[in-house]
């Protein structure tokens, strides 16, 4: 885990950091063929195994998006006289859907084609990237909060409410102190941070003192943020005084993001800011103090203990870290290009993408990183599915989650082949608690 | 020893402290008590405030000029709690907590009362108690779902994706068919086909149930969410406009004051919200049934020594919740509105809060769905009569109230021994 | 087995008394051998399958489901029902039951008393009571008196007597002699897995300690004479709670010099492990004090303790030695991360934990594929030696090592006997415990016998075997047989 490599590559990191969670640490016994499948499969790589929880999302979604369909549904009706005529049908919709996701996420034909022939810009090329990008960067620093907790062995569900008070902090920096330009943005970059860690600190510390259960606490603490952000914005000075709904004046442009490829494209330094994050948290993990005593803690809080580490204050400085990440997140929401205002759904569901991004990157720095990628191009592509051919952007919750649950699945399969009885109960340390 | 001379031990005394629960509780209630006599009875009104025991301003009222009234009911709190504090009446608890509690929102409610616009100086408490029971209607179904998994040793936070799949599910079935039976049905399904999802990544395939719980919830919102747009937004005619179960006016009890036309002429997801309370609580205390599930939800190796089934028991709860919870989202769907996206909007998760602040019981979970609901509604109310309460922090009542309990600063809140920890023979 | 029989079973723990039972009852398969009943071979796939069979069980861990009823506990899985179909439990009749069958062997248990609030013994009556409920035959008893007091012991002495008179049979498995001897028709006794005889009752207590502790494996310890210092470690009335809020450490006074090994024998279970966690700040003491040096380490946090130059051996090392998702490098400065040179300020310094991991590898030996594997992947006795080369590593005034080999094969156990013995050479105070009473003799040059939370007596190691064995059983040494000891045991505090 401390292998140097892990910060250098990337692409390496994402597979070869999630396989020692389980080390193989006997071979099981060469009992039917499919179990000596499913074991292959899965020691072959995290991201064959990605790749074929995309691929069956996507099969779901194929089949959601026929069914759902009132033109393909009525070539059904003569299905057996014309099988043909529905499936065409359906797989016409389903084909252009897709099409349309992946011309939205990454990169348009057209788009080359016409820069290439002189009739368009760059940016049209690149605004897919550009919009994918815009829509990863705050789910990379949730789902670093989310993995982060994971680490120690605590869940943060409260990546949502962290974000929200993060949100508000920096709003209420970003058009509530009159700054220079750089050190504006400094300061509201950080109010968020504060917001967040004060809103993580609060479970942490409740966990600490009376072993209150995370869980409980942070989803409360969720509605309880989510409240007070739509409080917040109708009081004097925060509310937009010539509007009559819930929305809060603008952050000053001294106080926003720079957008890094001119005005034309949305992505903004942000994501700059979300591959820091990574790299801060891998080293972190990897390579601090700190970073020990947390993963100790989060695998074997016992012996953690018995080794003089504190395990209560892990817990509590952990969540703060966590929340401020999340804050950060947050902040991203309001100082970046998505919106400038508060506004009740400013941060969407930021915090609880976070958990799904967290789940897919395997709980590693890196991992999260490119399951925020993949997340973010999810979002932009069905942005444009949307908009071209009419599904709905519901789609892509279906999807993430999906893919998530069949990330879930070969690793539980696994747990059952390899690891017997209470051993299979370890594996879970990073995830499995009660109350 | 041979070198140490042996000396006297004298065993630490184990020290009650002075402060213990009773005292603790008796010493906040106090201390709200004399607050709300002082500052309620400083900002009342000279307005007489009026409980009118009907749905507006006329018929019979109790009223009480404000400043007495808050004043008065403020010291009833405090003396319940000084009661409390001297510990003068540790066997009726309960009851002074609840004395006093009610006193404390009385207190309030005179002061909020009294200086309300003009001629809205009255409280309508028939639609205070209907308006209650209403908004408390899902959070019941959720939590006795959540009671059924939790008791047997799985921990629930689907709750939220098993309501809104049965909302949906309900109205969806029930505009294709036209009736409400089938759509109530379906509603149950939709939210068992959830619980199935759980129940075989928890149990079987081990998958953490709090993990499992959250992607399923938004595995729910993003279902609904599309198939709502692709089918019911497009054509709301065909899809969206379940009939609705009319109210049903229960005789003799409809005419009980008060209580009768806000209780006994709702219609069936009340009633059955209420059997449901009562007959799972006698199943959970008094059955074969029970007894079992409450054994594999506290010590399941226990159970299984001798001779339960341990994880059969646990998917047919999980199962069942599901389709109790089901309903409970056809509650809105079926009786109220057509469905939304999203529409739960949360709901679930204070289910979840009831269910623990309820201590896992199925009676339990009623009064803190209905204490959740009330908070709810008078929120509702203030909103009406322009109160300077912001509706906000009424609203983040419930999700206080579960952190305080769940930190162990209102009484002592235990789960089930066993809940959300796989079970696997050794 | 005969009906109206009481055979005990006799072993030092960990000889596989309960493991045996444990497969008698269906809780496990066995992997080879068959069980007879009544003559016929009968395969006992599940504890539904051996309550079937009129077998019952009491385990050592109470089966019991803390916040239920007496009635509930005892009805669970043979409800009495009314009502068909809806299952009504039938509370009357099954307290009627109770009551009969309690009345019947003298097992006096208030149906409605909550099973947590019961005292642990009482709780055993609730077990004994919910086995003949339901219609044993066979009654096994899993160390039944381990967690009793003496009166409480008498008590069941004369349940299992009136029981044997209805004429149900008992397996009694159980390492004290004295009980064996005051209710046993016949013994048999086990180590290691084996049954190394089988004696009647008439057998002198020196003969049944002989044949439970054995002799036969000699360890040989290359050792000189120790040269005892100064006191480094002191304890003085030491009284710590487990997690019961039992009071199991109950007046503990301990000195340990410079340069010597203090060996604590004794039956698990005694309060062995409580002190060791008390010593090492891992729990708090209720009274009493723990000085090192001269100095109070009591109410310390571990770290404090570990700091003050105290090394600790853990004895459960996959829960508290190591983290196994660790590797070896990792777990190797488990206690000392965050110290120079294998951190600076805030960051670790990976090259000096490899430097460090590489040169512990070589010098304790440790058989890995490399430093950087997941501990979890190494045989136990290689995870031990990770933890004693950690351990030793650095400057120590005290080592304090707690069962330093269990599960550890043999050359690893000598391997580590002689770096035990080359730290107390060195100066350092050891405190050695363990239950495998070769050890304590091979390794110690004090013995302290401990029963009951109390240290009953400190010997030389060259004292009889024999002797030895009957003071972990807590009979005292010069009386005539009398379990003396007992009777300034421990009472169940409140």
């Amino acid at each position: 885990m401390t292998t140097p490599t892990t910060e250098a590559d990337p692409n390496r990191a994402a597979g070869h950091d999630a396989a020692p969670k389980t080390p193989p640490a006997e071979p099981a016994p060469p009992d039917s063929f499919t179990q000596q499948f499913l074991q292959n499969l899965w020691a072959a790589n995290t991201v064959t195994v990605t790749a074929l929880a995309v691929v069956l999302a996507l099969i779901v979604g194929a089949v959601l998006i026929v069914v759902s369909d009132e033109d393909v549904l009525a070539t059904f009706g003569y299905f057996f006289a014309r099988p043909g005529d529905a499936l065409s049908a359906g797989s016409a919709l389903v084909g252009s859907a897709y099409a349309n996701l992946f011309k939205g996420a990454i990169v348009d034909p057209a788009a080359v084609a016409d820069w290439i022939g002189g009739d368009g810009g760059w940016q049209a090329v690149f605004a897919p990237i550009s919009e994918t990008l815009t829509y990863a960067t705050p789910l990379v620093f949730t789902g670093l909060s989310v993995a982060l907790a994971f680490r120690a062995g605590l869940f943060n569900i409260g990546a949502q409410g962290q974000a929200i008070i993060g949100v508000i902090l920096a709003a209420l920096a970003g058009f509530l102190l009159p700054l220079p330009p750089v050190l504006h943005l400094l300061v509201a970059v950080v109010a968020g941070a504060i917001g967040g860690a004060i809103w993580g600190f609060l479970p942490g510390l409740l966990k600490a003192r009376t072993g209150a259960h995370e869980v409980i606490n942070t989803i409360m603490l969720n509605y309880i943020a989510t409240y007070f952000l739509t409080w917040i914005i109708f009081q004097e000075g925060v509310h937009d005084p010539d509007r009559t709904d819930a929305i809060s004046r603008p952050v000053e442009a001294t106080a926003q993001l720079p957008l890094l490829f001119g005005s034309g494209l949305r992505a903004h330094a942000g994501i700059l800011l979300a591959v820091a994050a990574v790299w801060g948290v891998a080293w972190l993990l990897n390579r601090s103090t700190f970073g020990f005593e947390l993963r100790a803690v989060g695998a074997n809080p016992d012996a953690a203990r018995t080794a003089g580490v504190s395990v209560t204050t892990t817990y509590v400085l952990v969540m703060a870290v966590a929340g401020a990440l999340a804050g950060l997140g947050g902040a991203n929401m309001v100082l970046g290009s998505t919106a400038s205002q508060l506004t009740p759904l400013v941060v969407a569901q930021i915090g609880f993408d976070g958990i799904l991004v967290a789940l897919l990157g395997r709980t590693r720095p890196w991992g999260v990183l490119l399951a925020a990628l993949l997340f973010g191009a999810l979002r932009a592509g069905g942005n444009q599915m949307q908009s071209v051919v009419g599904i709905s952007l519901e789609l892509v919750t279906v999807l993430q989650a999906l893919i998530v649950i069949f990330i879930a699945a070969p690793a539980l399969v696994k747990a059952i082949f390899q690891l017997r009885a209470a051993r299979a109960a370890r594996l879970q340390t990073n995830l499995a608690k009660g109350w | 020893m041979s070198t140490t001379t042996v000396e006297t031990v004298t065993a630490a005394p184990v020290t009650r402290g002075y402060w213990n629960r009773h005292r603790k509780a008796g010493a906040g209630l106090l201390a709200a008590g004399v607050l709300a006599a002082v500052a309620f009875g400083l900002l009342a009104g000279p307005q007489i405030a009026r409980f009118t025991f009907s749905e507006d301003a006329q018929g019979a009222a109790l009223e009480i000029d404000g400043v007495t009234g808050a004043v008065l009911f403020g010291l009833l709190a405090a003396a319940a709690g000084a009661a409390l504090l001297a510990e003068r009446a540790e066997r009726w608890f309960v009851g002074l907590l609840g004395v006093g509690l009610v006193g404390f929102v009385l207190s309030f409610l005179c002061w909020q009362i009294s200086v309300a616009p003009a001629g809205q100086n009255f409280m309508p408490v028939v639609n205070m108690v209907r308006g209650t029971f209403l908004l408390a209607l899902p959070l019941i179904f959720g939590a006795l779902g959540g009671v059924l998994c939790e008791r047997s040793g799985v921990v629930n936070v689907a709750i939220e994706g098993q309501l809104l799949m049965g909302a949906f599910a309900g109205a969806l079935a029930g505009t294709m068919t036209g009736s409400v039976w089938a759509g109530l049905a379906a509603a149950a399904l939709g939210g068992a086909f959830i619980s199935l999802l759980l129940a075989v990544f928890t149990i079987k395939y081990l998958v953490d149930q709090v993990v499992m719980g959250i992607v399923l919830n938004l595995l729910a919102v993003g279902l609904t969410g599309f198939l709502y747009e692709r089918l019911m937004q497009t054509d709301p005619q065909r899809y969206n406009q379940a009939p609705h179960f009319g109210s049903w006016e229960l005789p003799l009890l409809a005419d009980i004051p008060v209580l009768g036309p806000a209780l006994f002429r709702g219609n069936i997801f009340l009633y059955l919200a209420l059997l449901l309370v009562i007959v799972i609580h006698f199943a959970l205390f008094r059955t074969r049934w029970g007894l079992r599930t409450r054994s594999v939800g506290e010590h399941p190796t226990a159970a299984d020594t001798l001779g339960v089934r341990v994880l059969g028991l646990r998917y047919r709860n999980v199962l069942l919740a599901g389709v109790i919870a089901g309903i409970g989202g056809a509650s809105y769907t079926l009786a109220l509105y057509s469905f939304t996206k999203n529409m739960i909007g949360g709901k679930g998760f204070i289910a979840l809060a009831a269910l623990i602040f309820g201590r896992w019981s199925p009676t339990g979970a009623l009064l803190a769905a209905l204490f959740f609901g009330f908070a709810d509604q008078l929120a509702a109310y203030l909103g009406a009569i322009n109160s300077v309460i912001p509706s906000e922090f009424l609203a983040m009542l419930p999700y206080l109230a579960t952190i305080l309990a769940v930190a162990g600063l209102v009484g002592k809140v235990r789960a089930p021994a066993a809940d959300g920890k796989p079970y696997l023979k050794s | 087995m005969e009906p109206g029989e009481i055979h005990a079973l006799l072993g030092e723990n960990g000889a596989g008394k309960s493991t045996l039972m444990n497969v008698l009852y269906g809780l496990l398969q066995p992997d080879a051998g068959e069980i007879l009943i009544d003559g016929a071979p009968t395969k006992i796939r599940s504890p539904r399958g051996a309550i079937r069979a009129g077998i019952g069980m009491v385990h050592q861990h109470f089966m019991l489901v803390p916040v239920f009823t007496v009635v509930e506990n005892i009805m669970l899985g043979a409800e009495r029902v009314r009502g068909g179909l809806l299952g009504l439990l039938d509370q009357r009749r099954a307290r009627a039951e109770i009551v009969e069958v309690s009345q019947r062997y003298g097992l006096q248990v208030d149906p409605d008393a909550v099973v947590e609030d019961l005292p642990v013994g009482v709780q055993q009556r609730v077990e004994i009571v919910k086995a003949l409920t339901r219609d044993v035959e066979l009654l096994i008893l899993d160390e039944p008196t381990a967690v009793l007091t003496p009166q409480e012991t008498d008590e069941l002495l004369d349940v299992m007597r009136s029981l044997k008179a209805v004429g149900k049979s008992i397996v009694f498995i159980t390492h004290k002699l004295g009980e064996v001897k005051a209710i046993a028709d016949r013994i048999t006794v086990i180590r290691r897995g084996r049954t190394v005889g089988t004696a009647s009752p008439d057998a002198s207590r020196e003969e049944l300690a002989a044949m439970m502790v054995g002799r036969n494996v000699s360890l040989t310890v290359r050792k000189g004479p120790a040269r005892p210092g100064e006191p480094v470690l002191e304890v003085s009335g030491l009284v710590v709670e487990d997690d019961r809020q039992c009071r199991v450490v109950d007046g503990v006074d301990l000195t340990v010099r410079a340069g010597e090994i203090l060996g604590i024998a004794g039956v698990q279970g005694n309060g062995q492990t409580e002190l060791v966690e008390a010593i090492m700040g891992l729990r708090p003491a209720l009274a009493g004090t723990v000085t090192l040096a001269g100095r109070r380490i009591d109410g310390q946090s571990p770290k404090k303790v570990l700091r003050a130059g105290v090394g600790y051996i853990p004895e459960d090392r996959s829960v508290d030695g190591l983290v196994k998702e660790f590797t070896v490098a990792e777990n190797l400065v488990l206690d000392t991360y965050d110290l120079p040179p294998y951190a600076s300020r805030l960051a670790l310094r990976p090259a000096a934990i490899a430097q460090a991991a590489a040169a512990r590898i070589a010098e304790y030996d440790v058989r890995t594929p490399s430093a950087d594997a997941p501990v979890g992947t190494l045989s136990g006795g290689n995870q031990q030696k990770v933890i004693v080369a950690r351990e030793l590593s650095r400057p120590l005034k005290l080592l304090v090592a707690a069962q330093p080999t269990r599960g550890v094969d043999v050359g690893s156990i000598e391997f580590i006997h002689d770096r035990i013995v080359q730290e107390r050479d060195a100066g350092t105070a050891v405190l050695l415990v363990s239950s495998e009473l070769d050890e304590v003799i091979g390794l110690a040059d004090r013995v302290a016998v401990m029963y009951r939370g109390r240290i009953i007596a400190v010997i030389s190691p060259d004292t009889p075997y024999e002797e030895i064995g009957l003071l972990m059983a807590g009979c005292s040494v010069d009386g005539d047989g009398a379990e003396t000891a007992d009777a300034r045991g421990s009472e169940e505090s409140a």
